[in-house]
């Protein structure tokens, strides 16, 4: 039983009734693909089908294709992997730490948050993948499988082992997270759908469901066992990440600060994505009454915070540099700033430090199209976060004669937008096929306020 | 026997005579299978499983991998045993350069070539040429039999048709000429007098293309001798070089550098050193190794060397000559040490005038240093190249005197200044031959080419020096229908036999002492082992009677050096190209230039200031194009600005733009060689007047390894001091790093004590290199020999572009900086005439490696010796371990380098004549995979077997590196460790101590230091600090 404050403002806008948010959802898996949509899908999967062909290139030719060079053996691959890890946080952020907070406003958007997240490891996963030299045998090499090589073993102190338990442990967490969600409210598109095939379809997706109370309370249950389990990943898959850089003995790379860092930028960035994401939903699927502005305030609050979060650890950096006195570290945060690479390193600056402060204004933050341009702003920066830490720390390390630079390639930027192209083909067919909102969540909040 | 009264039964069903069972019982399978109906006829099924498993059975035999045979020996030669390298002693033989060598031979093929200590000579020591000259062994582009008019033709016929018309000028008495380089080997000469014997109208004309004519001429007329002298750079504590790139490219540079870098050991019992000065235009290697550099035009060269003649005159009491002046920077510093150090002292001029050669000849004989640093008895050999008269023959040609010319292993078409008009002439030669190995400049302008063996197919032997003979002998059987070049002149001067017979009797002849103990053979013999035999001589100070017009000299001086204040080009070879004979050798190409640390390219080189003044810049390698005008004839070049590089001169290689050396090396580089000038009828290869550089706006990118110049002031990387400070104390310039933590405020600690890891305990060996950065001058022999060992592939100038070389040992090459430490961005910025450091840089083999923490699969993983291990088969290719590499030695395998016709420039790995090369004990590398340095594992393996059955522990004496072993200037020492006896323990003055189940080593040798210390990776790679013969740290601009 739950008590709700009167003076509580409603989350879901437009008195929906029960019936009618069955609708409203359903209407865009029943219907037919509306124009935009095919626009969408067409646009996605063209860079999806261009990005193919520089994957194939890449897997064919070998890694030369890119910009790598003996100096910075990482650049747009492990760039993309982390950037791609820090936006899928925010789908587990809202899914299973609000849950547990009991944030019910997170009911309207933690579906596509959640899809978000799914999508957004698998695009962090392949670059991980790509980026190996011989893939061909590195994607189960990498993993401590019994062998007949001998006593071959893999290596527990290399932190990309930890990313891959890591990710993988995300990945299956996360999915299973979402897809128990997703069980109630393909029941409802099964019960409701008029075609043999979508019944037969969405019958086997909804695994039987009978929507019973038992079903019901082991629905909770394991929701809530999921969200505690997840909510720890929150902060250590990012951690985990962090230490790729942490603890090798690159300048720039070599800081204990990383991991909360990574962590704050993770959520900061992956915010970010659900806005772009949300607000061209909502427009497209007429959901103004599900995303509302108030979701939207409250994820640009969070942007602030973790955005003035990133800007403080970067200003940390600078600050332990100084005092560490050590001259290898104090040169790779100078020439950040102002060495071959200081144009990333403001463009990093303005994008993550300097402009979520305009959210202090609630105008700004309420506003639909400036939280656009600013999720998109972020999102660039932060890119340009991990570009940054990567390419210009290792561009100029220790020995000078081997200082170099790093220009990307057709390849670089093809490979970027293949996992593009995934993300955004993959998140229109969840879009069209799947329930973008919760359902079975929402239809609880209807009346999440007092007035009977 | 008893009877056997026992029945076995198989079954119950047997004993009980079972109707079931007697009726299986003679069946294959006495119980029922359902295989087959009762009828014995087949159904259909029967027959779909069998098709299935046809099928499934056909396709799996169409998988099976080709057969690769390995056919063994039918008959085994008895000295081969596969697996098991075979040495020989040869010798290196190109035009007058001379290295005597052991070639590595594996199952009959040549790989690997090393120094032969044995040499008083060269004394081991080995050039990047030499290393690299295998490869060429193997170029598919050598030609693969006698040609006619570029088209095939047999030995008999070519032999047949040239004696016929030999014959036929003999007969009208026409003139023949026979062409060559120098020809250091006696045996040969001789054949070529037998030749003139048959054929009167023939003489022999000796060229050059590095040209030291001058020194000759001068020696002629000052000593009676048309010879070079020995000049014995080890006795000299002050050396003075105008102009001679000695370490470089000068006359004998790996034999210069043996004894130069005699002089250069410093150690706390021994604080003493050459002072080096160097007066020079370009920076050459041996001036980047000089304490004191001065950078000149070369119209003042002739300035120079008679200011330097007057400042000993006075000194020495002598009258002066006219012209010259001292106040060039350094010049009266130089003359006032060389007087102090009489008798111990050496000038040198690469000039080739003999009027600049004759005024050192009165330097040095005013110094006393004829009979010390300078001596006639040993005299070389190694240039004798006659300018006058390559210049009267290429006259004689176009008036059409000469009936026959027979070019001998040389290429005037494309390396004398007139090889444009010379190949215009041959035209109208009658008989027109080249023993060319391909069909380059010269062969195509000849009629016939009758191609010699690579001189690893050859017998030879060779004089460099007075007295000192050596051999050369095949190390395979020769690869084409090539035939010797002495027994081509043998078969036109209609002598029977081959050249290995001639050679041995002329050696019983002519080398085999008369007082020798044991015959003939037994001298053969020993000598073939050796590679070398040294015949005594009478020693007498023949430099006596002395004719020395300096100031006839200093007057033709005057006249000749003069500038017109415009700029000045100023030709020069490189280390690794040279005269571009081997240019087709891609090893050689891709070598980073000693000081560019270009590749692939050459490039006008010009000074700070004057690229300032025309508006030129270079970043990254990527740099403007210039027009460069020199009479008339006006060519596209890229710049390179050089520290160093005189102001209002400019610097240009030879030895590039050949146009039919190969696929490797044509259209590559600019061919400079017709602006070679001529002065006092001697090549000058100096361009003094009517140079005109137009930058035009075309940009290009130079390919190069290095490009951040300088190290940035970090004193944990490059350490260094002048002499006067290590002689007050031994470990000046050296960074102390101590650690002071928060338990103990007052007492600071080592690096060593204040870690997080566990340390390592070598029970058996521990494995080190120890570097000295004051004897590595730079000449990259090292990075060859490394090339050759460990299968290095060549990547081509794109991929050197891309950053992406993939040389195992790189030589750093750094540049002092005006600015102060904290000024980070003028840091970068090299001064105008700058101290330079070489530093070599492989693998450190951390005993704390950051490679091997982050490999997620274990590829890389740490012996119980101390090395730093590589899996190529493990790898997967994450890159993570170079990028944690703190030195940047880990190099990736970016594509697929062998069998790959993007990279068929990779002669070694891209076709099967090249992979002939690849040493079989190291593994080619697969795309994807990671490598670096290994320490020559597979050396130390071989080593330790050899020790192992002789049941003793190693020595020094098993194993050496390939670059130690191929530096001629003994820079690297490679060694055991733990074994107190080893050089490495002896020099590094190693002490062990043991704490906590590991041992702790200490290096007391107080120039001992490993590079960013502070890291804590603890190299097994350990640099001992470079010391300048300085008074005082003044810069040096």
């Amino acid at each position: 039983m739950e008590v709700v404050s009167s003076i509580r403002t409603p989350l879901i806008t437009g008195g929906k009734s029960v019936a009618d948010v069955s609708d409203d959802i359903c209407r865009q898996v029943e219907g037919a693909p509306s124009r935009s949509w095919m626009l969408a899908i067409a646009v996605s999967s063209s860079f999806l089908i261009v990005g193919a062909y520089a994957v194939s290139v890449l897997l064919w030719e070998g890694i030369g294709v890119w910009g790598l060079n003996k100096t910075v053996g990482w650049a747009w691959d492990i760039t993309n992997f982390v950037w791609w890890v820090g936006i899928g946080h925010a789908g587990t952020l809202i899914s299973a730490i609000l849950l547990l907070f009991r944030q019910k406003w997170r009911m309207g958007i933690n579906r596509a948050a959640e899809a978000m997240t799914i999508f957004a490891v698998i695009c962090a996963a392949m670059f991980p993948m790509f980026h190996m030299g011989r893939l061909w045998v590195g994607f189960y090499w990498a993993l401590p499988l019994p062998n007949t090589f001998g006593s071959l073993w893999v290596n527990f102190n290399s932190p990309l082992l930890w990313d891959v338990f890591a990710i993988s442990t995300y990945f299956a967490v996360s999915l299973v997270f979402w897809y128990i969600g997703l069980i109630p409210d393909f029941a409802t598109i099964r019960d409701r759908a008029k075609n043999q095939i979508s019944k037969n379809i969405y019958g086997v997706l909804s695994f039987g469901w009978m929507g019973g109370a038992k079903n019901w309370a082991r629905y909770e249950s394991v929701s809530l066992i999921l969200a505690g389990i997840a909510t720890p990943l929150v902060l250590s898959v990012h951690t985990i990440v962090s230490m790729d850089f942490a603890t090798s003995v690159i300048p720039g790379w070599h800081t204990t600060i990383f991991p909360p860092y990574f962590v704050s930028g993770a959520i900061f960035s992956g915010f970010a994505m659900v806005l772009t994401l949300l607000i061209i939903t909502r427009r497209v699927f007429h959901l103004e009454d599900y995303i509302t502005v108030g979701h939207i305030e409250l994820m640009n609050i969070i942007i602030i915070v973790t955005g003035s979060i990133v800007g403080i650890a970067y200003i940390t950096e600078f600050f332990i540099a100084w005092y560490s006195q050590v001259p290898a570290e104090q040169y790779a945060f100078i020439n950040r700033a102002t060495g071959p690479y200081w144009w990333a390193y403001w463009t990093m600056m303005t994008c993550n430090v300097l402009s979520p402060q305009l959210f202090w204004i609630k105008k700004i933050r309420t506003n639909i199209a400036a939280t656009f341009i600013m999720s998109i702003v972020i999102n660039i920066g932060m890119w340009f976060e991990r570009f940054v830490i990567i390419v210009t720390s290792l561009h100029r390390d220790y020995i000078p004669s081997s200082w170099a630079m790093f220009y990307p390639t057709r390849y670089d930027v093809g490979v970027y937008m293949f996992s593009f192209g995934f993300f955004f083909t993959a998140f229109l067919l969840f879009a069209k096929f799947f329930p973008v909102v919760n359902m079975a969540e929402v239809k609880s909040i209807i009346k999440g306020y007092s007035e009977k | 026997m008893n009877e056997i009264k026992k029945r076995y039964w198989k079954g119950i069903e047997e004993f009980t005579n079972d109707p079931e069972f007697v009726k299986y019982a003679e069946k294959e399978f006495p119980e029922y299978l359902p295989v087959g109906n009762d009828t014995g006829e087949s159904s259909r099924r029967d027959f779909l499983k069998l098709m299935g498993f046809g099928v499934a059975a056909a396709s799996l035999a169409a998988c099976e991998a080709p057969i690769r045979k390995a056919i063994p020996y039918l008959n085994k030669p008895d000295t081969i045993d596969p697996g098991i390298p075979n040495y020989y002693a040869s010798t290196y033989l190109q035009g007058g350069d001379y290295c005597s060598i052991v070639v590595k031979t594996r199952e009959g093929r040549p790989i690997k070539i090393e120094g032969n200590k044995l040499s008083k000579v060269t004394m081991g020591g080995t050039s990047a040429q030499v290393q690299a000259s295998v490869l060429t062994l193997y170029d598919k582009e050598r030609l693969a039999g006698p040609r006619k008019e570029g088209n095939a033709i047999s030995w008999d016929d070519l032999d047949k048709e040239i004696t016929e018309q030999l014959v036929s000028v003999l007969s009208v008495g026409g003139q023949i000429r026979i062409i060559t380089n120098t020809m250091l080997s006696p045996a040969s000469l001789r054949i070529f007098e037998e030749f003139k014997e048959k054929y009167p109208g023939t003489s022999v004309v000796i060229y050059d293309p590095a040209s030291s004519a001058g020194i000759l001429q001068a020696n002629e007329a000052n000593f009676g001798m048309r010879v070079l002298p020995s000049y014995d750079f080890s006795k000299a504590m002050t050396i003075v070089s105008l102009g001679a790139d000695f370490l470089g490219t000068w006359i004998s540079p790996t034999e210069f550098t043996k004894l130069y870098s005699k002089t250069r050991k410093v150690n706390a019992n021994h604080r003493k050193m050459s002072r080096h000065y160097q007066f020079e235009s370009n920076l050459s290697l041996t001036g980047a190794n000089a304490d004191y550099r001065s950078p000149v035009k070369p119209s003042d060269e002739g300035e120079v060397v008679i200011g330097l003649y007057n400042l000993i005159a006075s000194k020495a009491g002598e009258s002066s000559i006219s012209g010259g002046k001292s106040d060039f920077r350094y010049l009266k510093k130089a003359a006032s040490d060389l007087w102090s150090n009489k008798g111990k002292s050496l000038v040198v001029s690469g000039s080739n005038d003999p009027a600049v050669q004759t005024i050192v000849n009165g330097i040095n004989s005013m110094l006393g240093n004829y009979g010390s640093t300078i001596s006639f008895n040993r005299y070389a050999k190694y240039r004798q190249g006659d300018d006058r008269a390559m210049n009267g023959f290429i006259d004689d040609l176009k008036g059409g005197n000469i009936n026959a010319v027979i070019f001998y292993n040389c290429n005037p078409v494309y390396n004398h200044p007139r090889g444009a008009e010379l190949a215009e002439s041959l035209k109208g030669v009658p008989l027109t031959i080249t023993t060319s190995d391909r069909m380059d400049e010269t062969a195509s302008s000849v009629t016939y080419v009758a191609p010699d063996h690579h001189y690893l197919e050859s017998w030879n032997d060779a004089e460099p020096k007075k007295g000192y003979f050596s051999l050369s002998q095949p190390t395979i059987s020769p690869l084409f229908n090539t035939r010797q070049a002495q027994e081509s002149f043998m078969a036109w001067t209609g002598r029977e036999g081959n050249y290995f017979n001639y050679l041995k009797e002329f050696w019983r002849n002519n080398m085999y002492p008369e007082s020798a103990n044991f015959g003939f053979q037994y001298f053969w013999d020993k000598s073939l082992q050796d590679g070398i035999y040294d015949s005594k001589i009478e020693e007498e100070n023949n430099a006596a009677e002395q004719n020395i017009d300096a100031q006839a000299a200093a007057a033709t001086v005057a006249q000749n050096y003069k500038g017109d204040n415009g700029l000045e080009l100023v030709l020069y070879y490189k280390v690794a190209i040279g005269d571009g004979t081997q240019a087709n050798n891609p090893w050689l190409q891709e070598m980073p230039d000693t000081i560019t640390k270009a590749v692939w390219d050459n490039y006008v080189t010009i000074s700070h200031s004057d690229a300032l003044e025309y508006g030129i810049t270079t970043k990254l390698g990527i740099t403007n194009m210039v027009n460069l005008t020199i009479d008339a004839f006006t060519v596209k070049l890229p710049v390179i600005i050089q520290p160093g590089q005189a102001k209002g001169t400019i610097g240009l290689a030879l030895g590039y733009g050949r146009t039919k050396a190969g696929k490797v090396a044509d259209g590559k580089g600019f061919d400079a060689t017709p602006w070679i000038k001529s002065l006092n009828d001697n090549s000058y290869y100096s361009v003094t007047s009517g140079v005109m550089l137009e930058v035009n706006d075309e940009l290009y990118q130079v390919a190069q390894t290095q490009t951040h110049e300088t190290f940035m002031g970090r004193a944990n990387v490059v350490q260094e001091t002048t002499l006067k400070e290590y002689q007050k104390n031994p470990s000046a310039g050296k960074r102390h790093m101590r650690i002071t933590t928060w338990m103990n405020e007052q007492k600071s600690l080592s690096l060593d004590e204040v870690t997080l890891w566990k340390g390592h305990k070598y029970p058996d060996h521990h494995w080190g290199l120890m570097i000295d950065l004051n004897s590595c001058t730079g000449c990259s022999a090292c990075t060859i020999a490394c090339q050759a060992e460990n299968n290095v592939p060549v990547v081509g100038r794109v991929e050197v572009i891309n950053r992406r070389e993939m040389h195992w040992i790189r030589i750093d090459r750094y540049y002092s900086s005006d600015a102060s430490l904290d000024d980070l961005s003028g840091l970068e910025v090299a001064s105008e005439n700058p101290e330079i450091t070489f530093q070599p840089m492989m693998c450190q083999h951390c005993n704390n490696a950051p490679c091997e923490t982050v490999c997620p699969v274990a590829a890389t993983t740490h012996s119980t010796e101390g090395l730093n291990m590589m899996a190529y088969n493990r790898c997967i290719g994450t890159r993570y371990c170079a990028n944690n590499c703190p030195y940047k030695v880990r190099r990736f395998n970016w594509f697929k380098y062998h069998d790959n016709k993007q990279f068929d420039e990779n002669l070694s790995m891209n076709n099967d004549l090249g992979k002939m090369v690849l040493n079989p004990e190291v593994t080619v590398r697969s795309r994807g995979v990671m490598e670096k340095c290994s320490l020559c594992v597979q050396r130390i393996q071989a080593g330790k077997l050899t020790a192992k059955k002789e049941h003793r522990i190693t020595t020094d004496d098993d194993i050496d590196m390939a670059c130690a072993s191929a530096c001629p200037a003994d820079a690297l020492v490679f060694g055991n460790m733990n074994d107190p006896e080893s050089k490495i323990s002896k020099k590094l003055k190693i002490k062990e101590s043991e704490g906590d189940g590991t041992i702790h080593k200490t290096m007391a040798e107080e120039r001992a230091y490993t590079v960013i210390e502070e890291v804590g990776t603890r190299p097994n790679v350990t640099y001992l600090t470079k010391i300048r013969n300085k008074d005082s740290e003044e810069p040096n601009t």
